[in-house]
């Protein structure tokens, strides 16, 4: 079941176009590597699809119904998260306060007086999520910006999956992590999958991409400029539809390398 | 000192919990309690009840721009506004009951309208037109100022209704209206700030623009309702101000913004935004207040007041700064 079509998406900034008609479709439980150069648009597609970013053209549609006109806060209640490269964390609020930013339950003051933060359900509930993502932080009640990067990049997975997501958007979420981490993200992301939650992941690293994804969609001057069968490809193949033609065995070999 | 090295860590694990717990700076509190104490020894009378309620009672106008302030900052934003917007509320209000001769319940409205058109323009200004708010309430400081003066002419309007003079100066049980006023105005606004929704995405707001953005929350309509609840509470005090000396006074609240951020900062907000509590604010403008009436006792010369005030902004801010970076290094 298609969970996601865009179609003929275009955004441009001032004078500089960045998307040029862009066609993309993700099926539910579908994991979709997104990769192109600096600049081929990946991250302004992605905003297009929280709603930060409005398209100037071309339409989105969630589960069939048109998203478009929907504000980023609507989007998210649909079930559209995204996970920012530079994790946008209110850094000197604490855990709970980051995982629910935005969605906080309320409760009556004593019965009485409505619209009190259920402070108490928010950080039962967040420390329940940190838990089952597996990872170890020292306090709940600490503000995030303290923590270390790792712990933070825990705090914003658990942000996008505390309200039962339908797809999750990755922005390089391996990039600042060491080893291990990288290969926590990428069991992650398999269990997703597993159950029934699309991801669409951008990353550089394309062993990655090649790890995990059912498909990879090749971003290029604006346009989706090819779209491989994950298991059908090779990196040969994905670098140079990245780069566009020319002998790329060379960059190939060294992305594969790692 | 002793026992800080005594037990390590009780010190920092006291002060985390009553940020978490009370949102308030340790600190600050315990400059309040030396502050008092050492004019308690320079000045007899100062540790006596009806001083006491003097302090409070000069406190009050100050407290709710203060109150008013941390919101803004709070959010990331500033509000050069405050005294200026005071004094026109204080006007406006005068205006109506004296030269409309209209009922004193709409001069009470006209005093926050007009607060609340003034800070309601600043948001719109910041949010939509994209001056930076320092230019937009540093204008704003000027161009309600100027406003005023013409309402009144440039003197101050005088014979105001009783029953707006008792908001001022009346004392059910002994308690002056401005002091009860502004303790309630302090308890929503505290837990508006600490408890709400609107509160927690005020912080979020402040801390972070894009974090807040992304996860949903209306930035720039946010920011408008913030700037017109500054201008509101800056009509607030215009009118506890103007009630309080009996007439429309068109130069009332000239540096108090001064002041109302001093508070502010000293109770613990964030000069940039993302940390910040009503009652922290409450100690920082009781400790502005102990300060100015104790050198009023020690019959100081109100022009060293005014130094004081300034030097003990930048060091508030200084001191603030300094710990965010020892924490940094970390």
């Amino acid at each position: 079941m298609t969970l996601l079509t865009l179609k003929g998406i275009r955004k441009s900034f001032g004078a500089v176009d960045v998307l040029h008609g862009v066609d993309l479709s993700i099926e539910a439980g579908e994991v979709i590597g997104l990769v192109g150069d600096n600049g081929a648009g990946k991250s302004t597609l992605m905003k297009t699809i929280t709603g930060i970013y409005r398209a100037d053209a071309g339409s989105i549609q969630l589960d069939g119904r048109d998203i478009l006109p929907l504000d980023p806060g609507q989007r998210r209640r649909l079930g559209i998260e995204m996970i920012y490269q530079d994790l946008s964390l209110a850094k000197q609020q604490d855990v709970a306060a980051n995982i629910f930013l935005g969605r906080e339950p309320v409760k009556k003051w004593f019965g009485l007086i409505p619209g009190f933060v259920d402070k108490a359900r928010m950080d039962r509930e967040a420390a329940g999520m940190i838990e089952r993502l597996g990872a170890h932080l020292p306090s709940i009640n600490r503000s995030v910006g303290s923590f270390s990067g790792g712990q933070q990049q825990t705090v914003a997975i658990a942000r996008a999956l505390t309200f039962n997501p339908k797809l999750v958007i990755m922005d390089e979420p391996t990039a600042a992590l060491a080893v291990r981490e990288v290969q926590s993200v990428l069991d992650l992301i398999r269990r997703l999958r597993s159950e029934g939650i699309s991801v669409i992941l951008i990353s550089h690293r394309l062993n990655d991409v090649l790890a995990v994804t059912d498909r990879i969609v090749v971003l290029r001057h604006g346009r989706a400029e090819a779209n491989l069968t994950t298991a059908k490809t090779n990196m040969n193949e994905v670098v140079g539809r990245i780069v566009g033609g020319g002998d790329t065995s060379a960059a190939a070999a060294h992305e594969q390398r790692g | 000192m002793a026992s800080q090295t005594a037990q390590p860590g009780l010190w920092s694990r006291v002060q985390r919990a009553s940020v978490e717990r009370l949102h308030i700076r340790l600190e600050s509190l315990l400059v309040l309690v030396a502050l008092s104490a050492v004019m308690a020894v320079l000045s007899p009378y100062f540790l006596s009840l009806s001083n006491f309620l003097n302090i409070l009672l000069a406190t009050s106008t100050i407290g709710v721009l203060a109150i008013a302030a941390t919101f803004v900052i709070g959010s990331g934003g500033l509000d050069l506004s405050l005294g200026s917007v005071m004094g026109l509320s204080g006007v406006a209000g005068a205006f109506v009951a004296v030269n409309l001769g209209w009922p004193w319940p709409l001069a009470v409205l006209a005093c926050i309208i007009a607060g609340g058109i003034a800070g309601h323009i600043n948001g719109q200004l910041v949010t939509r037109a994209f001056v930076p708010a320092f230019i937009v309430t540093l204008g704003m400081l000027g161009l309600a100022r100027g406003l005023a003066l013409v309402i009144s002419q440039g003197r101050a309007i005088y014979g105001l209704p009783a029953e707006i003079v008792y908001l001022g100066q009346g004392r059910p049980f002994g308690v002056p209206m401005p002091v009860i006023i502004f303790v309630l105005t302090a308890i929503v606004a505290h837990c508006l700030l600490a408890y709400t929704r609107f509160g927690r995405h005020t912080l979020a707001l402040g801390d972070s623009e894009g974090a807040a953005r992304a996860a949903g929350i209306r930035v720039e309509h946010h920011r408008r309702i913030i700037y017109t609840l500054s201008g509101v509470l800056a009509g607030l005090a215009g009118l506890l101000f103007t009630a309080r000396v009996n007439a429309g006074d068109p130069t009332a609240g000239i540096n108090y913004e001064l002041t109302a951020i001093t508070a502010a900062i000293i109770g613990g907000t964030n000069l940039f935004g993302g940390r910040a509590s009503i009652l922290g604010t409450m100690i920082g403008a009781l400790i502005m207040g102990v300060l100015q009436n104790g050198l009023t006792l020690l019959a100081v010369q109100s022009y060293y007041q005014q130094m004081a005030i300034g030097a003990v902004l930048i060091l508030a801010v200084f001191i603030d700064q300094y710990q965010v970076r020892k924490e940094a290094r970390v």
